[in-house]
């Protein structure tokens, strides 16, 4: 088998003196969705952060793209085509949705930005119709789909999504699921995505991770984690439908 | 409320009990300040004067006019906050359209209005005292916008580069005799290395506390100006500064100067409107320059910073550079507009860089609206050119007695107008951003595309 695309080897993150990854050991392979699922405050936001070299993992390392990041500023980081759409979606409110689009592609190789942009809009025919509106504008569904768009915008290898669901009718959920498998499908783009809604992630996904307390406890293809007990208690009861 | 809430009744009763106590406080507060004077008689004995009637003369200004805030401003404001905001009506942007060429000839075209209409004698007053100021102000106003307005950086300080392009300009110009038109671009490339300098250390600062260690800067550039006497002689200041030329034809009466060279007869005027097309040149190259960044990926990345620090990492811009890059291009304007300050006024002194002038030029920005181009000129012609022409106002000595200075109420009307425009226009004059780039050709979606999807 090849080498991962991205690799997480024994990584500890530090707020402060207290340790939110506690040894964080994770692989996300070429083509591969892979979704990390865990309750409120385990440290999903924080590993994703943390790959983004924001903040820096005290101890262990990360690797990209056969290069280490592990002490990488955030912004050469991103410039080797790893994009986040980061928690609290973080989008320019008083910024158009073009311009922020614009943005996304800072990276980018300019030459693509028409054909990047045309991709993103077929995929999100919303924000084709709200092109010039301000993005603090958009309704919660549209930011989100702002965010994952702009992170588009950069050719990304990888894609890092967290909480792409949060807080959205299950119909926009929808969307948005089924634009990630999209992206997989026919981009062959690579996708690390941290949920809540358990359920939908691990039937999206190749392969999932389960974090509890800033370890990394179970690990397994999305069928397999999918049909364990503890995680049918602990994350799926009610979530089903 | 769902039907249109009708605008509340004024409560009389609690309008009459305001403006009394606002009058009683008013009465408690000016009872010492006017309603005693002492004063020294011949004997130079001390004697108490009672003023009763200016005194309630005040009094029953500021009860009417509480009076008149409860009955009429107040209403006023309640039921705009009620009604939705209105989408701008077709006529404002036909007037948007036509009021920027119209200001740009208006500006070009001032020194001849002036002319016309003043005279040739009393023109200089209003090209220098009024026209020069004013664009002065517009565009330390425009440099201000970069770093306040489009990259959100709070400086209080930026009136130190300023005072970096003045004294440059000066001393370089009265040491080694180097022309204004050497000396400006160096001055620029001075202020901006201050600029640079300033921001280092406040890299990984925001708002307030951004603030205080710009105003700290402001401070310590002015007090090393006073104190280091050896270079910029302190309090007493640089004097005879040489002034720009005509493409190295001075502006004098002697045989080579520019009146005699072009056949006409000797006046100040020539160089006042030279002066005049000089800033107001500077002034345009700083908006144009800004107008042009802002379509960039850096004025682009500036606005990002404004809004999110940390989003603009993730996406690969490098904030540090950003940052420094917007300090910088603030500064060196500053630094134009400081030379040009000191080639204008042949002297220079620390008292022309205090922190008024800071908080000044950062009024007008946010006066203006922040990161309005548009808004910020208006905002320095209102709150500068309406302080000059307070001085114009002679009129107000038939009113107020011959000993009636009206520049003394300067600052006065200053503070008045600032807090009228807040509760006018809380976001400043301008608010609508312009966006820095829009989609030219509209894409027909097919109306299938646009519904929700259903999995
Ligand atoms: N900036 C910070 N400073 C201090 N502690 C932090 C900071 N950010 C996160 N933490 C702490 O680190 C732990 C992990 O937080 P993190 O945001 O990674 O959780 P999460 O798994 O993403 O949770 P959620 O599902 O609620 O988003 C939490 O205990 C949180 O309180
Ligand atoms: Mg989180």
């Amino acid at each position: 088998m090849t080498t991962p695309l991205l690799t997480v080897r024994s990584v500890k993150t530090f707020y402060g003196r207290v340790m939110a990854l506690k040894g964080v050991d994770l692989d996300v392979n070429e083509g591969e969705i892979v979704t990390l699922i865990g309750a409120n405050g385990a440290g999903k936001s924080t590993l994703m952060m943390t790959v983004c070299g924001n903040p820096r993992a005290r101890e262990g390392m990360i690797d990209f793209a056969g290069q280490n990041i592990t002490r990488m500023p955030t912004h050469e980081i991103a410039r080797l085509k790893l994009a986040q759409s980061p928690e609290g979606r973080r989008i320019f409110s008083r910024m158009t949705v073009l311009e922020n689009l614009q943005m996304g592609a800072t990276t980018a190789d300019p030459s693509h930005f028409k054909r990047d942009l045309d991709r993103v809009l077929t995929l999100f025919p919303r924000l084709q119709q709200r092109i010039s509106q301000r993005g603090g504008t958009l309704s919660g569904g549209e930011q989100q789909m702002l965010a994952i768009a702009r992170a588009l915008m950069a050719q990304p290898r990888l894609l890092l999504l967290d909480e792409p669901s949060l807080g959205l009718a299950p119909l926009v959920v929808r969307q948005i699921f089924d634009a990630i498998k999209t992206l997989n499908a026919e981009d062959g783009l690579t996708v690390f995505l941290v949920e809540q809604n358990a359920y939908h992630a691990l039937k999206l996904a190749h392969r999932g991770y389960v974090m509890v307390n800033g370890f990394i406890t179970m690990s397994g293809t999305g069928h397999e984690l999918l049909e364990r007990p503890e995680i049918k208690s602990a994350y799926l009861e009610g979530g089903r439908h | 409320m769902a039907s249109g809430a009708p605008a509340k009744r004024v409560d009389a009763v609690r309008a009459l009990r305001d403006a009394g106590v606002t009058a009683l406080l008013t009465f408690g507060l000016f009872l010492p300040l006017i309603g005693f004077q002492t004063v020294t008689d011949v004997r130079n004995d001390l004697i108490l004067n009672t003023r009763w009637p200016l005194l309630f003369a005040v009094v029953a200004l500021v009860g009417f006019s509480r009076l008149a805030y409860s009955f009429a401003i107040e209403p006023w404001l309640q039921n705009r906050a009620l009604k939705p905001a209105v989408e701008p009506a077709a006529w404002r942007g036909k007037v948007a359209r036509w009021i920027i060429p119209f200001a740009i000839g208006f500006v070009v075209a001032y020194p001849a209005i002036v002319l016309a209409t003043a005279g040739f004698g009393r023109a200089v007053k209003w090209i220098d005292n009024f026209g020069i100021q004013v664009l002065i102000y517009v565009m330390l106003g425009w440099g201000l916008n970069i770093v306040v307005g489009l990259a959100g950086l709070l400086d209080l300080g930026y009136v130190a580069f300023y005072a970096v392009g003045a004294y440059s300009y000066a001393l370089l110009a009265k040491t080694f005799g180097f022309s204004f038109w050497i000396l400006l671009p160096l001055a620029g490339t001075l202020a901006s290395f201050w600029g640079i300098l300033l921001g280092f250390p406040v890299l990984r600062l925001r708002g307030d506390y951004l603030a205080i260690v710009t105003l700290a800067f402001g401070e310590i550039i002015r007090i090393v100006l006073i104190n280091w006497v050896d270079l910029t002689n302190g309090y007493a200041g640089i004097t005879s500064i040489p002034r720009p030329t005509f493409f190295g034809i001075p502006f004098n009466a002697d045989d080579d100067g520019f009146a005699a060279v072009f056949g006409l007869e000797y006046s100040p005027i020539y160089r006042t409107i030279f002066l005049y097309y000089l800033i107001l040149a500077l002034a345009f190259l700083t908006a144009f320059v800004t107008m042009r960044l802002r379509r960039l990926p850096v004025g682009r990345a500036w606005e990002a910073l404004r809004e999110d620090e940390i989003a603009c990492r993730s996406l690969g811009i490098n904030t540090t550079n950003t940052k420094l890059t917007a300090f910088a291009m603030g500064a060196m304007f500053a630094g134009f507009a400081g030379s040009f300050f000191a080639a204008r006024q042949g002297f220079i002194s620390p008292d022309s860089f205090t922190f008024l002038e800071s908080a000044t030029i950062l009024s007008i920005v946010v006066l203006g609206g922040m990161g309005s181009q548009i808004g910020v000129a208006i905002a320095a012609v209102v709150m500068i050119g309406g302080t000059e022409i307070m001085r114009e106002l002679d009129f107000l000595k038939l009113v107020f007695g011959s000993t009636f200075d009206p520049t003394q109420y300067r600052m006065l009307l200053f503070g008045l107008a600032m807090v009228l425009i807040m509760i006018w226009r809380p976001r400043g004059l301008i608010t609508t951003r312009q966006p820095s780039v829009v989609l030219k050709e509209r894409k027909a979606i097919a109306s299938d595309l646009v519904k929700e999807g259903h999995g």
